[in-house]
């Protein structure tokens, strides 16, 4: 990889192919929980290693690789945009697909949201312009 | 050491864009979809990552970072959309 393969370099590029090729097993992962778990709420558990664990371990094997220390700023941006942004969206497709009945209610030891829901959904039809 | 590094994770990447996309396929219902697609921009992402970590260039980390604050609007508005129809056709 470098044209002086020895010592330190030689370090640096071991430890970026192992995060590499772990990062690129946590994408294969999400995609194997994707094709065999049995609903909705468990393939989002799958999905989001790619999104969040993924994109570091790849985000720090481009960082190693550089070796300047102004990228590293840039790789932080992504990173914590990614923190901030998945969650909204995990929160958005897990409130709809609860309210929409996907999921397999026999699979769930505890429902906690069923009651504040069904408060929800009484508040809305006594008062339904409100 | 490079080539190995980039076959493998052309490897693993290209069997995890496969299973996304047989989900978002034969996925049930439209959010199994969302949420495969989702991942399909993920491992899009990683993709390009790992061509600028191996080839040592940073052309893609914008468009990575541009992913990273914009990725989520897609979802969230499907989300939404499921959501606001569901409930018309429980009302009427």
């Amino acid at each position: 990889m470098t044209p002086d393969a020895t010592g330190v370099d030689a370090v640096i590029d071991g430890v970026t192919a192992v995060l590499l090729v772990v990062g690129a097993l946590m994408s294969l992962g999400a995609a194997i929980g994707l094709l065999r778990f049995p609903d909705l709420m468990s393939r989002m558990h799958a999905a989001t290693k790619p999104q969040v664990l993924g994109l570091f371990l790849m985000l720090a094997a481009i960082g190693l690789q550089m070796r300047t220390w102004w990228v590293w700023p840039v790789l932080l941006v992504a990173w914590i945009f990614q923190l901030l942004t998945v969650p909204v969206s995990a929160h958005m497709v897990g409130r709809s697909a609860y309210r929409t009945k996907h999921g397999h209610r026999e699979l769930l030891t505890k429902d906690e949201l069923e009651a504040v829901v069904q408060r929800a959904a009484e508040i809305q039809r006594a008062a339904p312009d409100a | 050491m490079k080539d190995i590094v980039l076959i493998a994770t052309a490897v693993i990447l290209g069997l995890a864009a496969a299973g996304a996309i047989i989900r978002i396929a034969i996925g049930p219902s439209l959010l199994d979809r969302v949420l495969a697609s989702d991942v399909l921009l993920a491992i899009l992402g990683a993709a390009l990552a790992v061509d600028m970590a191996v080839n040592r260039h940073l052309n893609n980390l914008m468009l990575l970072v541009a992913l990273a604050i914009i990725g989520f609007v897609g979802s969230v508005t499907v989300a939404r959309f499921v959501a606001e129809r569901r409930d018309r056709s429980n009302d009427s």
